[in-house]
């Protein structure tokens, strides 16, 4: 593991509103995670969940509303926030392989020393053996690590990751489970989309639902958790 | 309603009385006869259409910045309605063209810019109707319109230094070149005419664009429900 | 400077992809040639008046090889949306469109490159002794070319008919470049080559100001 060279930092959605023409995928929006929380968002698909997270990694721009970072004290962080994002899709190129990809990306973001970095992830994600294969010849669940490895490079203070757990096998799941077990012992901030109960379920240390849009529920007591989860789920 | 229909009335009557001046006040210019008085309509025209691509090229930009329906409303309206001046253009030019060049057609440089300043807003349109998403369309539209209106003075310039290095038709004598009093007061008053016109035009268009959009907007919520 | 930095580690990564599949320059070659062959039956190709026809031809040939070939640029990045993993990472957007519009130019400059003895065997004019002008030429108007069409590969990628779409936008906006490139190349086939160099300025100056715009408004073309 390396040291933690990142700044906790919490994030706060204040009346954020996103429009598609007069279809709204977020309303009144107003969250606020304090530095170190796990968040696991709910809801069924449609609800908003991927939007709220591409507004957070500054992907999309909300139509109205206003997103902060915070340090740890609760206060609006001046200091350039890094998240590293997880999307559906897997972010990387097919046609490069594996520790292309991450040396790309390394060097874009102007990572000192790109190729240590590139390769003690690759390492980290299990996948040391496979850096010179073809991300194209991967499996799903292969895949999905070069994704999370390459949302990590930047060493990011919060974690954003939409269904991380998509085509990944129970032991892809365990793995993940476990890395982001680490990230969030580590001090990260994590927000993810979650369709159902699962290992990385287990993790969040709060639970929000979302129903088009609204923010319909949001509790971080384990009973209510579990019951937020599942109904999502059904 | 009553409103728009006394404006109406009242750009009748104005555009009835500049075309009476144009055929009967104006003199009958020496060399082309009679045919010259369509260069009236079409010279007014001509200019109305840029001032209408204009007009697009300020809500583009205003859009991008501010991101306002109403910008983007204004935008497509404005395309249309140049696009109709420019179908006047390219319809009178040849009628003009044929007893005195004695051809329908010639590539000279100002039909031949009015021509693709006509398929660059063409395509803007084509553009906006293969775009699904509302913010989308306004947005790529825009974008695509700004570098449009900035290849304007581009395609002018290049076809007029390409038309001087081949032969063409002599322009007689152009408009605007000392032009008589009679003709230049017709002139003036014609295209004082169709910038009412346009105003009228782009007014109705631009309440019916806000219309569709608030529509569009039911529709969806009425899907979501 | 970050910007050319970015914008060279995007570039290698845009030569290593076509490097490893040579698509994009094999089948953009291929459809030249058939364009090239295929004109050669609409006129007499002698030498006379292939100087009248050919320059014409040839760019028309480029337009829309490069129309064709400019599709993918941006669609692949939608496949894995790599587009948002390129502007999360990327301090300056036009990095992105500077690396692409490197590589669109490069490859356009190639297969034009490629084509050029081609094209003078088969319509008999002789470029040996003005190679070096004709590439400069080549140069601007791929340029001009690339330019707008980087630009407008990124706003096809959102519409729906895209394949027919990219052509419609970029066409008609390209008569200033096809003008000055093939007046420019008809000059160095003449009998008595000359550089038209009020043409190529005229081409620079297009090029600046369709970059400039680029450079104003490319992040806004990038937006979701």
């Amino acid at each position: 593991m390396t040291a933690p060279a990142f700044t906790p930092t919490g994030i706060r959605f204040e009346n954020i509103e996103k429009r598609y023409g007069s279809l709204y995928a977020l309303r009144r929006v107003r969250l606020e995670i304090r530095a170190g929380e796990s968040v696991a968002f709910a809801g069924r698909n449609g609800s908003g969940k991927t939007t709220l997270l591409r507004i957070a990694a500054r992907l999309v721009r909300a139509s109205s509303g206003q997103l902060d970072f915070l340090t740890s004290g609760g206060e609006p962080a001046d200091f350039a926030t890094q998240t590293g994002f997880v999307a559906h899709a897997t972010m990387v190129y097919d046609e490069l392989t594996a520790e292309e990809n991450l040396l790309l990306f390394a060097k874009l973001q102007g990572i000192a020393d790109s190729s240590a970095r590139a390769a003690a992830l690759l390492d980290e994600v299990g996948l040391s053996e496979r850096r010179k294969s073809l991300v194209r010849t991967f499996s799903r669940g292969m895949r999905q690590r070069v994704a999370i490895a390459r949302a990590l490079l930047n060493e990011p203070s919060i974690l954003l990751l939409d269904e991380p757990a998509t085509g990944l096998d129970p032991e892809g799941i365990t793995w993940l489970a476990n890395t982001l077990r680490r990230m969030r012992d580590a001090g990260r901030t994590i927000l993810m989309s979650l369709h159902g109960e699962s290992e990385v379920s287990a993790l969040a240390t709060r639970a929000v639902r979302l129903d088009a849009g609204f923010v319909a529920a949001d509790t971080q007591t384990g009973a209510n958790l579990h019951s937020i989860l599942t109904f999502a789920g059904a | 309603m009553l409103k728009s229909t006394v404006k109406a009335i009242g750009l009748f009557v104005l555009i009835a009385i500049t075309a009476y001046l144009a055929f009967y006040y104006a003199p009958i210019e020496k060399s082309m006869g009679v045919i010259q008085k369509i260069f009236y309509l079409h010279v007014s025209s001509a200019l109305t259409s840029f001032l209408a691509f204009g007009i697009c090229f300020y809500a583009n930009l205003r859009y991008v910045f501010t991101r306002q329906q109403k910008a983007d409303w204004l935008g497509v309206s404005a395309a249309e309605v140049g696009l109709a001046f420019i179908v006047v253009v390219l319809i009178t030019g040849p009628i003009w063209a044929k007893p005195v060049w004695g051809i329908w057609w010639t590539w000279d440089a100002r039909l031949t810019l009015t021509f693709v300043l006509g398929l660059l807003y063409i395509s803007y349109l084509l553009l906006r109707s293969m775009i699904e998403e509302p913010e989308k369309r306004a947005l790529f539209s825009a974008l695509f319109g700004i570098f449009a209106f900035l290849d304007v003075p581009l395609v002018y310039f290049s076809i007029r230094w390409w038309r001087t290095q081949h032969p063409q038709p002599v322009i007689l004598g152009g408009p605007g070149s000392g032009l008589e009093p009679r003709m230049r007061v017709s002139y003036l008053l014609m295209w004082g005419a169709l910038t009412g016109l346009l105003i009228l035009l782009l007014s109705a268009r631009y309440r019916l664009e806000a219309l569709r959009a608030s529509v569009e907007d039911l529709r969806r919520e009425a899907e979501v429900r | 400077m970050a910007l050319f930095s970015n914008a060279a580690v995007l570039l290698g990564k845009e030569l290593r992809t076509e490097y490893r599949s040579r698509e994009l320059l094999t089948t953009t070659v291929v459809f030249i040639l058939v364009v090239v062959v295929l004109f050669s039956f609409t006129f007499d190709p002698s030498a006379g008046e292939s100087r009248r026809f050919g320059p014409g031809l040839l760019w028309l040939s480029f337009l829309f090889a490069a129309s064709l070939m400019l599709q993918p640029c941006f669609l692949r990045e939608q496949n894995n949306d790599t587009l948002s993993a390129l502007r999360l990472s990327v301090r300056d957007p036009f990095a992105i469109f500077l690396a692409k519009l490197s590589a669109n130019t490069l490859f356009l400059l190639l297969t034009e490159v490629l084509m050029l003895p081609i094209f003078a065997v088969l319509y008999n004019v002789h470029i040996l002794a003005v190679f070096p002008q004709l590439v400069l030429v080549l140069f601007l108007g791929s340029l001009g070319v690339a330019i707008p069409g980087t630009a407008f590969s990124a706003i096809s990628a959102q519409a729906r008919m895209r394949e027919l779409m990219l052509p419609l936008l970029l066409l008609p906006l390209l008569t200033p470049v096809l003008l000055a490139s093939t007046e420019a190349t008809g000059g160095l086939l003449e009998e008595h080559p000359g550089l038209r160099v009020d043409w190529l300025g005229f081409l620079a100056g297009f090029d600046v100001v369709f970059l400039t715009a680029l450079w104003l408004f490319g992040e806004y073309l990038l937006e979701e």
